[in-house]
């Protein structure tokens, strides 16, 4: 069972309160840029054996994105955090490495 | 008001109590007062809406607020549902609008869009818990605390507005599902003995 703390409210969101929404900090590629960015920036997706950072909403609840990240093998949660960024903060990473030393993003 | 009367009936739960041969009370409230505010919760205006409506100040994030006229729940960090009578409302939102006047803020008579149950017993954890993920445990839930989750499959409010009193609040079409939920998880006997 996952359980993400929402940091738009601060409850505790079992799996099933919670709308999935992917891969987080995507690039975005749209018109102008190349076919090969751009299928990159629909299809490819880094689908890690470990760490990963991904976007959820409170779908139960508040209603409001936030990102998550956790390790898609043990589901241990390092960490949630806000939407409003487009990389995971100086205190997130620092809670990943203390528990996989030698990770690197 | 002859509309709203008509809604309410149209759930088939209008009024209804289950109580005997069940581990607690469960009354449907009946026509509530439900206005819906959206904006910035921490502004003066919001302030004086949410008194206006129900006596009550914002309650903070997953808490809910009972004043002389009503309570005001904590829905989002930019939503706040009022309750009062449902005699009040019409002049409950002309005082919130009024309040709200020149702000980047919504006031809406939702009154028609849900219905409240109440239930009462040292055992509505107990019952609540058969369907809903929530921790219920009263460390993790106090008196005064309000959530929006899912129970019995559905999209819920729960609040708890004393040890033994709290208010259950879902979309009136699934009223009559929750209705028979409830029932059906607080038949006397089916205790699980977890709290
Ligand atoms: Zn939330």
């Amino acid at each position: 069972m996952l359980i993400l703390t929402c940091p738009n409210c601060g409850a505790d969101c079992a799996e099933t309160e919670l709308a999935p929404g992917g891969e987080a900090h995507l690039k975005r590629f749209g018109p102008g840029s190349s076919d090969d960015e751009f299928t990159g920036y629909l299809f490819e997706r880094k689908n890690p054996r470990g760490v990963h950072f991904e976007r959820w909403r409170h779908a139960y609840g508040c209603g409001k994105w936030f990102h998550a990240a956790r390790c898609t093998v043990t589901m241990e949660v390092f960490g949630t955090y806000s939407a409003q960024v487009s990389e995971p903060p100086a205190d997130i990473l620092d809670s990943i490495r203390a528990r996989r030393p030698g990770w690197e993003v | 008001m002859s509309d709203t009367q008509g809604v309410s009936a149209a759930t088939g739960v209008a009024g209804r109590v289950i109580e005997r041969g069940h581990m607690i009370r469960i009354r449907e409230a009946g026509l509530t007062g439900m206005i819906a505010l959206r904006g910035d919760l921490a502004s003066p205006a919001m302030a004086e809406a949410v008194r206006a409506v129900t006596g009550a100040p914002v309650p903070a994030p997953l808490r809910v607020e009972s004043g002389a006229e009503g309570r005001a729940v904590w829905m989002s960090p930019d939503e706040l549902l009022l309750i009062t009578a449902i005699g009040r409302a019409p002049e409950a939102l002309a005082a919130a609008e009024a309040a709200l006047s020149g702000q980047h803020a919504m006031a809406l008579d939702l009154s028609d869009a849900r219905v409240v149950f109440r239930l009462s017993g040292a055992t509505v954890p107990e019952v609540l818990a058969k369907g809903s993920p929530v921790d219920l445990r009263e460390a993790a839930f106090p008196v005064s605390t309000a959530r929006r989750t899912h129970l019995g499959g559905i999209a819920v409010g729960i609040w708890r507005l004393e040890a033994e009193e709290w208010e259950v609040v879902c979309f009136r079409s699934l009223a009559h599902h929750l209705a028979d939920w409830l029932a059906q998880a607080s038949a006397s006997g089916s205790e699980v003995g977890h709290f």
